[in-house]
C-alpha cells in the first residue's frame, strides 16, 4: 500500500516539476507547481508527519499558490519565448546541475543506516510538534510573527502606486 | 485480518527514494531557474527547490524519531510565504516600471 502510494504520488510530483519546466506560459506552470505541492503533501502524510501535510496544502498549495496565479493574471503575463537560458546557464548551468545530482544520488545510495517508511510507523501529531514550539522554541516562533508582519509592511509599500513619475512612464509605454 | 490486506499494510519502502526524489525535484528547480525565461516562473522554480528541501528534512525527521526535523519544515514555510509576498510584490514594481516580465529585458543590473 505505502508502494503504491509512494509510486503514485511521487510520479505525479516529478511529472508537475517537469510539466513545470516544459510549459510556456505562467499559468499552466502555476497549476502543475500545485500539483506537485498537494502530492508532496500526501508524502508528507506517508512519512508520518499529519500537521505539515496539512499546513502544505493550505499555505503553499492554499495561499502562496493563490497569491501566484493572482499576480499570473494581474499581469496578463503572455507566453514566454522559449530559449535554453543564457550561454552562462549553457556552459557552466548544465554540467554544474548534473554533478550536484550525481554527488547527492552517490551520497544518498551510499549511507547505509537509512532506515524504511511503512504504514505501521508512529506518526507525529499535532500535540507532540506544538510541545516543543511552544516550550523550546517560543521565542523563534513569535519572531516570526514579526518576520510575517514585516513582510506585509513591505508587500503593501513596494506593490502600491508609486508617485506620479511611474504613472507617466506607464502611459508612455502603454502609448508606445 | 485478510493476509493480503495485512501484508500490504506491512509493506515498507526505503527512505532513500525519498531522498532520492527530493534530490531530482531541487534538481529540477535549478534547471528551471536556468532554464526560464519568465520572471514570474523563476520565481516558482525556487519554490520548487524549498519544496525538494522540505521533503529532505521530514524525511530526516522521520529517520531519527525526532521533531525538530519537520519544526524546521514549519519555518521554512512561514519563511516562504513572506518571501513570495514580497517577492511578488517586487515583481509587480518591476512591471509597472518596465512593462514587461522577460527576465533578458530586466537587465540594467546584469554584468
Amino acid at each position: 500500500m505505502h508502494l503504491i502510494l509512494f509510486i503514485v504520488f511521487a510520479g505525479l510530483c516529478l511529472t508537475g516539476a517537469i510539466n513545470l519546466l516544459l510549459q510556456t506560459h505562467p499559468i499552466n506552470s502555476a497549476l502543475s507547481l500545485i500539483v506537485v505541492m498537494t502530492s508532496l503533501a500526501v508524502l508528507y502524510l506517508l512519512l508520518g508527519a499529519e500537521f505539515l501535510a496539512a499546513a502544505q496544502v493550505i499555505v503553499y498549495a492554499g495561499a502562496i499558490m493563490v497569491l501566484f496565479t493572482f499576480v499570473v493574471m494581474l499581469l496578463n503575463a503572455g507566453r514566454e519565448e522559449r530559449t535554453l537560458g543564457s550561454r552562462v546557464a549553457r556552459i557552466l548551468g548544465f554540467p554544474a546541475v548534473t554533478a550536484i545530482l550525481a554527488v547527492m544520488a552517490t551520497v544518498i545510495l551510499r549511507s547505509e543506516d537509512l532506515g524504511v517508511a511503512g504504514l505501521r510507523d508512529r506518526i507525529t501529531t499535532t500535540q507532540d510538534l506544538s510541545a516543543v514550539l511552544f516550550t523550546k522554541l517560543l521565542l523563534p516562533f513569535e519572531v516570526t510573527s514579526v518576520l510575517i508582519l514585516i513582510a506585509i509592511l513591505g508587500s503593501v509599500a513596494l506593490a502600491r502606486q508609486g508617485d506620479g513619475k511611474t504613472r507617466v512612464n506607464i502611459g508612455r509605454t502603454a502609448g508606445k | 485480518m485478510n493476509p493480503t490486506l495485512g501484508h500490504l499494510l506491512q509493506q515498507e519502502i526505503p527512505l532513500t527514494w525519498y531522498l532520492l526524489l527530493s534530490a531530482v525535484l531541487f534538481c529540477l528547480g535549478v534547471l528551471g531557474f536556468l532554464i526560464k525565461r519568465n520572471l514570474i516562473t523563476v520565481f516558482m522554480s525556487i519554490e520548487l527547490m524549498l519544496n525538494a528541501v522540505n521533503l529532505s528534512f521530514v524525511t530526516f525527521a522521520h529517520q531519527w524519531h525526532e521533531v525538530k526535523g519537520q519544526i524546521f519544515v514549519f519555518f521554512v514555510m512561514m519563511v516562504a510565504a513572506a518571501e513570495a509576498a514580497v517577492g511578488l510584490a517586487i515583481i509587480i514594481a518591476v512591471f509597472r516600471a518596465r512593462a514587461t516580465l522577460a527576465v533578458d529585458r530586466i537587465d540594467l543590473m546584469k554584468l
